[in-house]
């Protein structure tokens, strides 16, 4: 839904090259943006828009949101279809949802993550899991097993940051 | 050595065989991957594209999947080098617009082809024939894999492998596949077939990819969604609907010998008809007939011939490949005769077509799952 605030009356499905796009608009949204006569209304501009009060909003202080990686802005992306760089996703996140949500099954990725990243993850949760086993092994005074886990620890500590430096270089 | 050198001859890449491939011509999963920190390629300016270029080549270059690979920038390509390469589906249209700043590295095999700096800096494709799906996908995960050793993907652990279009965010995977869908086409089915499609989230398109029209009943089946699903899921469902449709397709073609016999024979015998003896003959009505001696050859109307020949001549007679046996620039009217004599030499002994030949009902339907 477009505002936000009413609920949505009019859904709209638009095939744009051979992809479907779907929005749900309330009454007075359909109207604001001329969705009664469907000859001059684009889906693009409210898909591929951030959203009609953003853009109001941007309108009124005439700053347009530029993606400060590679300068692209909204007028681009509602032109080409594509965007500009990969930081992009972030610059217009707040758009980007809905129209995510539309083309979509979901709006979280699911599948392959490269290996080192994949690690790394992997590592995190075994360090916060040897830290709760550490918490319990001071409170019960195992003082044995605290120290081997503090090692352990350390050493699962060292892996992590030796594969984020891989990642990040 | 140049593209042409490189290339199999269509007379024994026609002649790959695998699963289901009366109806399933050829299988295909892409992925589509971009570098961290470098503008898309429809963006960037011209020295990133250099950049990303010489940074992706040698890296895809030196996997040993693609050892003795054809490996070329496009600016080094001459038009005719790219049609035929779309013509052979190795590379999109969009691809063969290109120029400097983007390359392409093609395995000896023509079985795995990366596309750098496409829409996406790459464009990675595995391609089998006949129904391959799962292969397809554990040799491109496979070089991804490889690959990603070697080169800074643009990542994100929410959206996953971020794409110059949305459509392709998250896997960044295209799963598709060319299916040869007479029988539907001609019991009026497709229509349907499509529409239900569609609602399951997959595409149906024509031969050559997006907004292009179903030339020779060839259709392009391939997946929309590719964010917020595993890679393996979106295969096994394309699979589960290919399987679905080669049965439907297999059910049509039976139907129609049982109740419409001459209606299938006559046209299979009037493709034969004027392939055989035309002078002067487009490519479009080429493709549209050949799909119909294909049909024919399927049923086992040709008993002396077999679908490779057929699917051969649905790539040389398309028109670059008509081009690229003569030295100077034809005229299409002047291609239409050339393929016609081509047409009718290759065809001079095969047979007319014989609905009552032993076996003409056809071989035992293609159901298997």
């Amino acid at each position: 839904m477009l505002c936000k605030q009413n609920p949505a009356k009019v859904h709209l499905t638009q095939i744009v090259e051979d992809k479907m796009q779907k929005v749900d608009l309330c009454e007075d949204c359909a109207k604001q943006k001329g969705v009664n006569d469907p000859a001059s209304f684009s889906l693009a501009d409210l898909l591929l828009g951030l959203g009609a009060s953003q853009e109001i909003a941007q309108s009124a202080s005439g700053v347009e949101i530029r993606c400060s990686g590679c300068g692209f802005t909204q007028a681009d992306f509602k032109k080409a279809g594509r965007l500009g760089c990969a930081q992009c996703y972030t610059t217009f996140s707040e758009g980007l949802e809905s129209l995510l949500k539309s083309m979509h099954k979901g709006i979280k990725h699911v599948g392959k993550v490269p290996a080192a990243l994949r690690q790394g993850r992997d590592l995190s949760e075994r360090l916060k899991h040897l830290q709760k086993k550490l918490d319990k092994a001071v409170t019960a005074e195992d003082f044995e097993q605290a120290a081997s886990l503090r090692d352990e620890i350390k050493s699962t500590k060292d892996q992590l940051d030796h594969t984020m430096a891989k990642v990040t270089s | 050595m140049n593209i042409h050198e490189f290339l199999s001859p269509p007379v024994e890449t026609a002649r790959r065989t695998g699963p289901h491939d009366r109806i399933v011509m050829s299988s295909r999963v892409r992925l589509a991957r971009n570098l961290r920190g470098i503008a898309f390629p429809g963006w960037a300016k011209k020295n990133e594209r250099v950049k990303a270029l010489d940074i992706i080549r040698p890296a895809v270059e030196t996997l040993p999947q693609l050892s003795g690979a054809f490996s070329e920038t496009m600016d080094n390509l001459g038009p005719l080098d790219k049609q035929i390469l779309v013509e052979r589906h190795l590379i999109s249209r969009e691809h063969a617009a290109k120029s400097s700043g983007s390359g392409l590295v093609l395995n000896k095999e023509e079985s795995l082809c990366v596309m750098i700096n496409e829409e996406d800096h790459l464009r990675m494709q595995a391609l089998r024939p006949g129904l391959q799906l799962r292969q397809a996908w554990l040799a491109i995960d496979q070089v991804d894999s490889e690959l990603e050793r070697k080169l800074d993907y643009a990542f994100s652990s929410e959206l996953g492998y971020l794409t110059a279009c949305p459509t392709n965010l998250g896997t960044g995977i295209r799963v598709s596949a060319m299916l040869h869908l007479p029988g539907l086409v001609l019991a009026e089915q497709i229509t349907q077939i499509i529409s239900s499609v569609n609602k399951l989230g997959l595409a149906v398109r024509g031969l050559y990819g997006e907004g292009t029209e179903a030339l020779g009943n060839v259709f392009q089946v391939s997946n929309q969604m590719t964010l917020g699903e595993v890679e393996t899921d979106i295969v096994e469902r394309l699979n589960k609907v290919l399987l679905q449709i080669i049965e439907h397709e297999e059910n049509a073609r039976g139907v129609l010998l049982e109740k419409k016999p001459k209606i299938v024979y006559n046209h299979v015998g009037r493709a034969y008809g004027t392939l055989a003896n035309a002078h002067s003959i487009a490519s479009k009505e080429t493709m549209n007939l050949l799909s119909m001696m294909r049909l024919g050859v399927d049923l086992g109307a040709f008993p002396n011939s077999e679908r490779a020949l057929i699917d051969e001549l649905f790539v040389t007679t398309q028109p670059a490949h008509l081009q690229k046996q003569f030295t100077e620039k034809l005229p299409a009217e002047e291609r239409d005769m050339l393929r016609a004599d081509m047409l009718r030499e290759r065809l001079l002994h095969v047979s007319r077509p014989n609905p009552k030949a032993p076996g003409a009902s056809g071989p035992a339907l293609d159901k298997r799952n």
